[in-house]
């Protein structure tokens, strides 16, 4: 890899790509540098997924004011563009004591002084019927319909696969070892090459700082907090129709119940500091601690029909608690958007409007592309078809009548089609994040042979190549009888 | 016309294209999946005079997990020979194609509903809309996941289920480590711990978090004390670490709750975590079709004929609930199969009176749970039940009120080994009441 | 030769009796530990000339599958298994192949075949 460009964004992380494909909307050069093997991979992979309503957004920090904007931006254009499963399911703010009422008035006033519309206080038998697996000792709670919840990996693929259609370019594999002002431009030194850069935006999540420092601004720290989750089966028969949080307290923001975008239950976060950007371990005492939480609003879960638990870490700048979106450097440009923790999925679009607008303070304004194309539509969802417009769409192509993940319903042809997106899987677990392979009750005991079998075979490797995630996490060593023929030094012999 | 109007017009006109990409057919007997269960069944139905049987199978071939089972060990009460799973399961296939049955490969079912229609799919045919008179299911089981056992830690590559790495190894040729700790010592466990050490990998241990072994003592001689692979009881594994790839996992001893006991935490280095800690039967198309479920076994609660509570639609196998030997799928698919056959030809007679089958005291589960055949040429009519806990010298008793339908001595009854009792069906004709009660206990207290 | 205990787990049944054996140069002076006859008739056996049926599989070219499932054709000696195994690593065989098709003659000299357990298709192309 090497070259020049206008503008290298560094981290495929939703806002790296959200930023990427607000940027392709303008005659610039673009390139997106991501170290793993595909976009989707750090803090955007493990989180809550919520579309943050903005009531609790403090409108003095740069995060309170993007994310009402984000939302904004949700409703009126994202769900339009790009094909994502988004749902305004609602959240609700559960006081189970009389004592925490102030607090949801206070929250009420907040948010309709950042103009969320058609907030309320509901309670009683209302508020019950509203969420029916509610706590009995639930009394009250703030009701904010314009809530929703949101399919992380499809929108953080579509973010690049659109950018990509509109012209950028998003190079995985490509981890940033250095940024060196060359003249009046940066030299970008990756794993896989240099490229020459006139602005360098770093969205490199929980490794901003990293990044940061390499052009010498020094003065902030990521700090990775992490959060353990469960998620449910679908047919759990607890049927969580809201996003639940509990009154926040002094000592705990409290563990949220929020449905899934694909009809799952999920419990989570807790919040414990670590030490490094990698560990992403589930504890006992981080889960138990979760679905502790979980219960004070929704009694009835427990672990029963958990298919998965799992851990993500928010990068976060403790000193200001906010995000650090701004221009650092001007000439070459370099430009921070740091901090992004929550409600960093919910602001999102809006950080990419905003970027824009630092990149056209240090370029002069910037000129449309006429032929940008913010539509994008992913592979097609067999498993939310009808029978016959399955029927149809095998007709078309019969590959979408092979179904690979039984738990999933998800077919040859759509995981075949995930791999040659213009940003293409390139492993299991990106496969899985785009079209759902594995993601269901067996969690790939049957499918991911077979994922396996058709990623080697798009990918012209061997089997023994096919990764889990990033390098060494390769799922199988070797063929039988290798092994054997080591510890003995034979080679094999061919019969007749 | 206005553009809505065409629109709507131009999506009613797909919409009506789209329903005839969907092709239709009628037939007797449907059969979900191809492994042991569905093979024996469609084998017998047509044996007693059902001609239109189609099998539905999902992947390439027939036989179902048996084609992976590759050790022996099968087939010593049906076949009276010691097998292996592949060749168990080769018998049944040339049965059933010798028996002319149409057989679908390739083929997923998607939905079952409670008035028979089967909607399958497959590459070949597209999707089919099948009006069956009769359905069997027929979809085995799944394994529990890490995930169901909650054990935390990291999520890196190395953590299989032992029937995953069963088919990597024994039918894609692929080796899914080479230094391995299998947690679950019932006979996949076992099994897998000799095919990993056969093939040059290490076998580190086989953690068992009960206090005595879930597997057949045979498996345990023959896989592990051969190659001196320790099996460690009132074990589990409370953590599993490695960045990318398994770098070890910590083990810990546990009480009699099952609860990790504080101090005795040590870690074993391996690259494989290998699951086998306990099958579920696979019924997301039976509930779907909404047959009664059964709390204990996990599957439908059936009748003597393993007809389940939706009228035609029957379960057998280990999607009814999990059986230790596949003669006993055979045997009870058989069951079904026949039982079909009577209904499908009008020659079976429905009893008044149900009679409900309940387990007590040590049994944890009885199939079938009620008898409403009143078909009589059988002469025995078997119960298949299990044990909570392993118990020795014992009698299996069947009891009706105050009569002893069958009693039945064990010299071991273990959970991990179904019991069979057979009751004659002369005796059903006039009980006291329609109610059976079957319990495992201890001989001296008989 | 001084005299040794030997424990065999007796796997005729269930039951898993753990018997032992006195044996005395080689030969078996007393068994105890077995409650019933078949015990101690596996105790002997599988003291005298332990055997196992091996159940592996061999490389195919040109089969659905790279691998057929294999067996001995009758138990063979315990301690050959290991070398059986890494004869049976050295062959490849081409697919079609029947059930009880011979893989390997002989393994090990032991007079004991190794037969497929499967019948395997060639691939159609």
């Amino acid at each position: 890899m090497q070259g020049n460009t206008t503008i290298a964004v560094i981290g495929g992380g939703v806002v790296g790509t959200a930023i990427t494909r607000e940027l392709s909307k303008y005659t610039l050069d673009i390139v997106l540098l991501e170290a793993a093997p595909d976009v989707c991979t750090g803090t955007s992979k493990a989180n809550t997924a919520l579309l943050h309503a903005g009531f609790n957004a403090d409108p003095e920090k740069l995060k309170g004011r993007l994310n009402v904007r984000g939302n904004e931006l949700y409703h009126e254009r994202i769900q339009h563009e790009l094909d994502v499963p988004i749902e305004w399911c609602g959240a609700l703010v559960v006081a189970t004591d009389e004592s925490e009422r102030p607090k949801l008035d206070a929250l009420l006033d907040k948010g309709r002084e950042n103009g969320i519309a058609d907030l309320e206080i509901v309670e009683g038998n209302r508020l019950h019927d509203l969420e029916s697996t509610l706590n009995d000792d639930a009394i009250a709670a703030l009701w904010a319909p314009t809530a929703g919840i949101v399919n992380p990996f499809e929108l953080t693929a579509a973010f690049a696969n659109n950018a990509v259609e509109n012209e950028a370019s998003v190079e995985l594999n490509a981890e940033v070892t250095d940024v060196t002002a060359v003249g009046d431009t940066f030299r970008v030194e990756t794993v896989r090459g240099d490229i020459e850069a006139d602005i360098v935006i770093n969205a490199a999540g929980l490794y901003a700082d990293e990044v940061s420092a390499m052009v010498g601004v020094e003065d902030f720290e990521i700090t990775p907090r992490r959060g353990e989750y469960y998620l449910y089966d679908k047919k759990m028969e607890v049927d969580v129709e809201h996003t639940i949080f509990p009154v926040p307290s002094e000592v705990s923001k409290g563990i949220v119940v929020t449905p899934t975008d694909e009809g799952n239950v999920m419990i989570g976060p807790n919040a414990e500091e670590v030490d490094a950007p990698t560990n992403k371990a589930t504890t006992r005492g981080g889960l138990d601690e979760v679905l502790a939480g979980a219960q004070k609003t929704v009694p009835e879960l427990s672990k029963d029909d958990v298919i998965r638990e799992f851990a993500g870490l928010r990068p976060a700048i403790k000193e200001t608690g906010d995000f650090r979106i701004q221009i650092e450097r001007d000439d070459p440009g370099f430009i921070n958007v740091a901090g992004i923790q929550s409600p960093g999925l919910a602001s999102a679009p809006a950080i990419a409007e905003y970027v824009v607008d630092l990149v056209a303070d240090l370029r002069g304004e910037l000129a449309e592309d006429p032929t940008f194309d913010p539509q994008y539509s992913g592979p097609p969802k067999v498993r939310h078809m009808s029978h016959a417009e399955h029927a149809a769409l095998i007709e078309e192509n019969p590959e979408y009548g092979q179904i690979i993940c039984r738990c999933e319903s998800v077919t040859e042809g759509e995981i075949r089609d995930a791999i040659n997106e213009p940003v293409g899987a390139r492993t299991i677990n990106a496969i899985k994040r785009r079209v759902r392979p594995g993601a269901g009750r067996c969690q790939g005991g049957f499918c991911q042979p077979r994922v396996v079998e058709i990623l080697a075979e798009e990918l012209g490797v061997d089997e023994t190549d096919i990764k889990l995630e990033d390098d060494g996490s390769e799922v199988l060593i070797g063929e039988t009888k290798e092994l054997l023929l080591a510890e003995s030094g034979t080679e094999v012999r061919v019969d007749d | 016309m206005t553009e809505t109007e065409m629109e709507r017009a131009e999506s009613a006109q797909s919409a009506a294209e789209a329903e005839q990409a969907i092709r239709r057919e009628t037939h007797d007997l449907v059969v979900v999946g191809g492994g042991p269960a569905g093979l024996a069944a469609a084998q017998e139905a047509y044996d007693q005079g059902v001609e239109d049987i189609v099998i539905l199978e999902r992947d390439f071939e027939l036989g179902g997990i048996l084609q992976q089972c590759i050790h022996n060990g099968f087939g010593l009460h049906y076949f009276d020979e010691e097998l292996t799973g592949p060749e168990y399961a080769q018998e049944f296939i040339e049965n059933v194609a010798e028996r002319g049955v149409d057989i679908r490969l390739n083929t997923m079912v998607e939905e079952v509903t409670d008035e028979k229609i089967v909607y399958a799919v497959s590459e070949d045919d597209g999707l089919t809309e099948i009006d069956a008179e009769a359905v069997v299911l027929a979809m085995g089981c799944r394994e529990r996941t890490r995930e169901a056992l909650d054990i935390p830690g990291d999520r890196p590559a190395g953590v299989f289920t032992a029937g995953t790495a069963q088919r990597y190894i024994n039918m894609e040729g692929k080796m899914p480590g080479e230094k391995a700790v299998i947690l679950g010592s019932g006979d996949i466990g076992l099994i897998m711990a000799r095919r990993m050490y056969l093939e040059g990998a290490d076998v580190e241990a086989v953690l068992e978090i009960l206090p005595y072994t879930g597997g057949l003592t045979r498996n345990v001689v023959q896989c592990l004390e051969d190659f001196d692979i320790p099996l460690r009881t009132q074990q589990t594994i409370t953590e599993i670490y490695g960045d990318e790839r398994v770098e070890g996992v910590t083990v810990q001893e546990v009480d009699k709750d099952f609860e990790p006991i504080p101090g005795t935490e040590y870690d074993i280095e391996c690259d494989t975590v290998l699951l086998s800690v306990g099958l579920i039967p696979e019924n997301e198309l039976s509930e779907g079709a909404g047959v009664d479920m059964h709390a204990v076994t996990g599957g439908p609660v059936v009748d003597d004929g393993r007809e389940t509570s939706v009228d035609g639609i029957y379960a057998c196998g280990n999607v009814l609930h999990v059986h230790d030997l596949v003669d006993w799928v055979t045997e009870e698919s058989m069951i079904a199969g026949r039982s079909v056959a009577k209904q499908l030809q009008g020659d079976i007679e429905v009893r008044e009176d149900p009679i409900e089958i309940e387990s007590t005291g040590a049994v944890s589960y009885v199939v079938p749970e009620r008898i409403t055949k009143a078909d009589d040429d059988r002469e025995k009519l078997p119960l298949y039940l299990r044990v909570y806990a392993p118990m020795d010298e014992v009698f299996v008793t069947v009891e009706c009120g105050d009569e002893q339908l069958a009693r039945e001595f064990e010299r071991r009854a273990e959970p991990g080994e179904m019991i069979t009792v057979d009751i004659d069906t002369e005796a059903l004709a006039d009980l006291p009441e329609n109610r059976l009660t079957v319990d495992v206990v201890p001989k001296e207290e008989i | 030769m001084s005299s040794d205990t030997v424990e065999i787990t007796c796997i005729a049944c269930p039951v898993g009796c753990d018997v032992s054996l006195e044996v005395d140069d080689g030969e078996i002076q007393s068994i105890e530990g077995n409650t019933c006859p078949r015990g101690a008739d596996y105790a002997k056996e599988e003291y005298r000339n332990p055997t196992r049926i091996l159940p592996t599989t061999a490389r195919v070219a040109g089969g659905v599958l790279p691998r057929v499932p294999v067996k001995s054709a009758e138990p063979m000696p315990k301690p050959e298994l290991e070398d059986a195994m890494a004869e049976i690593a050295a062959v490849e065989v081409d697919a079609p192949i029947e059930l009880g098709d011979v893989i390997v003659e002989n393994v090990c000299d032991t007079g004991v075949d190794i037969v497929a357990t499967r019948d395997l298709p060639a691939t159609e192309e």
